[in-house]
């Protein structure tokens, strides 16, 4: 029977990396000192598996890596090992490397051998020098120790004590199958240890009773036996030592010490565990907790093209096509033998229509909705990491993490997210000496929260750091020739000079950020999403930088202009007023541009006919409307003829059989099946200030 | 309408072709004939409402909703500088599958429709250059039919990225 293995490699990466996710988000909320035996015991089980499963599928590397964090990971759940800060950060070290070499292994691609050499030996240094302390203090670490020695050299033979816990039956595991396997291996004597077995009357058929000396001869390599108690070596006490022949033993005082050693300690361990029934009873139990935490915190892996879909979901959308289907045989039964009299049936029918296909699209979009814990979750870490490096201390609060959005925008989001919060962190918060000596507690707080706000979505990022030094932002601005020396500007307008391309106020470029290629990038990939992002910023007290996105890039509300002969979509939340304009409130400059002065602001008018080059109805700003939008923080009055009507637009493509049309983000397709082109308010400033564009990007897409 | 259902009804009854010939559907534009592919053309549809693109060039009508896609529409006689001819209902467009980076859905509008063709590769003789004023570009081969010839259109290049821009 051979079975193509294979086709489970998949699900082994997936599982992996969600055990992956499961470890490092355990490992940053371990708590230096005073750990959570729960907590080392998921991140345990996760190692544990990604070792098994590595082993099944032949990647020995990898499952040999897993074993020396296993192996650290079992001193610390057996409260063999403290947990600092130290050991934390080398698990995490470790992860990485782990990671890396699934990646690697997973898209056959070289691994970086001395990366993974290194992190191993310095796995392999942190416990053996701290054994030696150990082993004064606290019980041997027998098992450990014999794991560690002479792997992979060939002996005599071995000899095996295996002492199944109670419950390894229920795990699916045969100690029969093992026993036979080991047999198959060399020459096997076994010996039946029949000492835990109950009366006949207390028998739990499902409980395992039986433990074994086995003692296996031949030249049998150590993993060649320690791979037969892979899957059980968590539900079992093992012990695995090496068999002296005779002749060479009776020479060597020091491996006849040796071998008097195994008897008490086998004795050791098993009083240990007697000792220590909790870690070994919560362990099935934790079992069950902890998969469903591992499976919420997976998928975080932007790349994957799928999507688990709550049952709920899927059921509610089932319902609703329920109901569309007897909304539909209600309407053709009315339709199939139509009178007058029927006619308020016939509308009450087609109001119910309406009402299943708004419930079924809403039920749609729930689908591809996500929590936004999903591209949080990747923050624990890099503030971890960051803090580190640079000497501060932070702490970082999470909420609103189960707040959705759509998974496309999800996507799209991460990168900017994790650029300003290493803004928040490089620039924003302070060295503890500074926070002391402003007054502030010595640990920076630094916030994410992400809430509903209409139909966006809002993630306001906060720090109580310095705040923004505006004299400092201005005197960049002028140096670089972005504002006027003259110029007078508001707070808020010297705040919003850090999204300009090319700033930055950092001294020193560092690899944390301060390339000044970093805000405006930012704005610019939340604009393109269809979104907005501002800062607030009060010196001494911190900044709130925030994004507003909306839900869903597939739907949006859109207002129906009319231009010439031709309509077209404004996103709503692109426009902010709509105005009658007369032509002496036209401020004109240098007799080209036109300013509307707008309150306290002039904003200056795109005449729509003429950026699109079309046959103008009216070139008369009385006679048309004046539609003041906002894109990239600025605002501009768009002069069009008429307003036609508000609706949800479904947005389609244009590149898929076209190409990219300047001013154009998409298109729709209206009520009456014809199309309609959706602005884009950013690519309409753009037009107007280079109208050249419009065939620039005709060689753009030649090239 | 007749015409285009007509149409419709030959792409649909190609099934086989025979000993090595390629089937080639021939429209008509301002008398001359041309060829495309039959397993390029996705559909034969009459005229429908265009929305026009702002800056696009002169021969692009525009773009349509072809059940839920957009999809751009050039017109061919245009685009060969020949004289425009008005769009009335039963101006036929033929939609034809475009390969390139991706593979995309164009429609282009002629005259009328008018056969389909076997034509074995060796019938096909090269184009020949007529100087500047015609652009040969875009045409594969010429091919002869029995009194008329047949020009057999580069889709792929006649209807890319490039030159629909």
């Amino acid at each position: 029977m051979s079975i193509d293995i294979s086709q489970f490699h998949d699900v082994f990466f997936e599982e992996s990396f969600e055990g992956l996710d499961a470890m490092e988000g355990g490992l940053l909320d371990l708590d230096v000192g005073a750990a959570d035996v729960e907590a080392i015991n998921t991140i345990f089980r996760a190692a544990h598996s990604i070792k098994g499963g590595a082993g099944t599928f032949g990647f020995m590397s990898v499952s040999e890596f897993t074993h020396v964090m296993e192996t650290m990971l079992d001193e610390m759940r057996n409260g063999q090992r403290e947990v600092t800060g130290e050991s934390t950060n080398l698990l995490l070290e470790s992860v990485d490397v782990l990671r890396e070499m699934l990646t690697a292994v997973q898209q056959k691609t070289e691994t970086d051998d001395e990366r993974i050499a290194e992190v191993r030996t310095k796995l392999e240094a942190m416990m053996s020098g701290e054994d030696n302390v150990a082993e004064d203090v606290t019980e041997t670490t027998s098992e450990v120790a014999v794991d560690d020695e002479e792997d992979g050299s060939a002996s005599q033979g071995w000899f095996i004590t295996f002492r199944p816990h109670q419950h390894l039956l229920q795990t699916g595991n045969d100690p029969v199958r093992m026993l036979r396997e080991l047999d198959s291996l060399g020459d096997l004597s076994v010996e039946v240890l029949d000492d835990k077995l109950p009366p006949f009357s207390d028998l739990e058929p499902e409980d395992s009773y039986l433990a074994w000396n086995l003692t296996l001869k031949g030249d049998i390599p150590k993993e060649d036996v320690v791979e037969i108690f892979e899957w059980v070596d968590d539900d079992c006490d093992l012990e695995i030592v090496e068999l002296m022949s005779e002749e060479s033993d009776s020479g060597s005082t020091e491996e006849a010490e040796k071998q008097e050693a195994i008897e008490p300690e086998v004795v050791e361990v098993d009083a240990s565990i007697t000792s220590e029934p909790e870690v070994a009873i919560s362990t099935p139990e934790a079992a069950p907790a902890a998969v469903p935490k591992a499976a919420a915190k997976a998928k975080a892996a932007p790349a994957a093209s799928s999507i688990r879909v709550g049952t709920d979901k899927v059921d509610s959308l089932i319902n609703l096509v329920g109901e569309l289907v007897i909304t539909q045989s209600m309407l053709s039964q009315i339709g199939d033998n139509f009178t007058p009299e029927m006619l308020p049936q016939l509308i009450d029918g087609l109001a119910q229509l309406e009402r299943n296909s708004r419930e079924m699209q809403e039920g749609i979009m729930r689908i591809r909705m996500l929590p936004i814990s999903f591209a949080f979750n990747r923050f624990p870490r890099l503030v971890h990491d960051m803090t580190d490096k640079m000497g501060k201390k932070v702490e970082l609060k999470l909420t609103g993490e189960q707040t959705e959005l759509d998974k496309t925008v999800m996507e799209k989001i991460g990168d900017p997210l994790v650029h300003l919060v290493r803004n928040s962190l490089d620039h924003g918060l302070e060295t503890p000496e500074v926070r002391l000596a402003a007054g502030k507690s010595e640990t920076g707080l630094l916030q994410l929260k992400a809430f509903h706000q209409g139909g966006n979505i809002v993630i306001e990022i906060h720090d109580d750091g310095a705040g923004l030094n505006e004299e400092k932002i201005l005197g960049k601005a002028v140096e670089k020739g972005l504002v006027d020396a003259e110029e007078i500007l508001s707070p808020e307008k010297i705040h919003d000079l850090i999204f300009l391309p090319g700033f930055s106020t950092a001294d020193v470029v560092t690899d944390v950020s301060g390339r000044g290629v970093g805000m405006d990038v930012v704005r610019k990939n939340i604009n393109s999403l269809g979104g907005t992002v501002e800062v607030v910023s009060k010196r001494g007290e911190g900044s709130v930088f925030t994004i507003r996105l909306p839900l869903t890039l597939a739907i949006m509300d859109g207002q129906t202009i009319r231009v010439a002969d031709e309509s077209y979509i404004i996103p709503l939340i692109s426009i902010i007023e709509t105005l009658e304009v007369k032509t002496s409130e036209i401020k004109r400059v240098s007799g080209k541009g036109e300013l509307y002065p707008l309150r306290d602001e002039y904003v200056p008018v795109i005449r729509m006919y003429d950026v699109f080059n079309l046959t103008p109805k009216t070139t008369d700003l009385e006679e048309g409307l004046l539609v003041i939008v906002e894109g990239e923080g600025q605002k501009v009055g768009l002069f069009i003829d008429d307003l036609l009507g508000q609706q949800q637009v479904v947005i389609k493509s244009l590149e898929t059989n076209y190409r990219k049309v300047v001013g154009v983000s998409g298109a729709t397709i209206l009520g009456d099946g014809t199309v309609a082109l959706i602005l884009d308010v950013p690519g309409l400033m753009a037009l107007y200030r280079e109208p050249s564009l419009a065939l620039v990007v005709n060689n753009d897409q030649a090239a | 309408m007749t015409e285009i259902q007509q149409a419709n009804d030959a792409l649909e009854s190609i099934t086989s072709v025979d000993d090595g010939a390629e089937q080639y559907l021939s429209f008509l534009l301002a008398d001359e004939e041309y060829g495309v592919e039959i397993l390029r053309v996705q559909e034969i549809k009459g005229w429908d409402q265009v929305t026009h693109i702002p800056n696009s060039p002169h021969f692009l009508c525009g773009v349509l909703n072809l059940r839920g896609t957009i999809v751009p529409i050039v017109d061919l006689r245009l685009r060969f500088d020949m004289p425009a001819r008005e769009y009335t209902p039963t101006t036929v467009v033929v939609v034809l599958k475009v390969e390139g980076v991706t593979e995309r859905t164009v429609g282009i509008v002629v005259d009328g429709v008018s056969d389909a063709h076997n034509v074995k590769p060796e019938e096909i003789k090269p184009t020949h250059d007529f100087g500047g004023s015609v652009s040969t570009e875009f045409i594969k081969g010429l091919v002869s039919l029995d009194e008329n010839m047949m020009m057999i259109l580069n889709v792929d290049r006649l209807l890319s990225v490039e030159a629909l821009g």
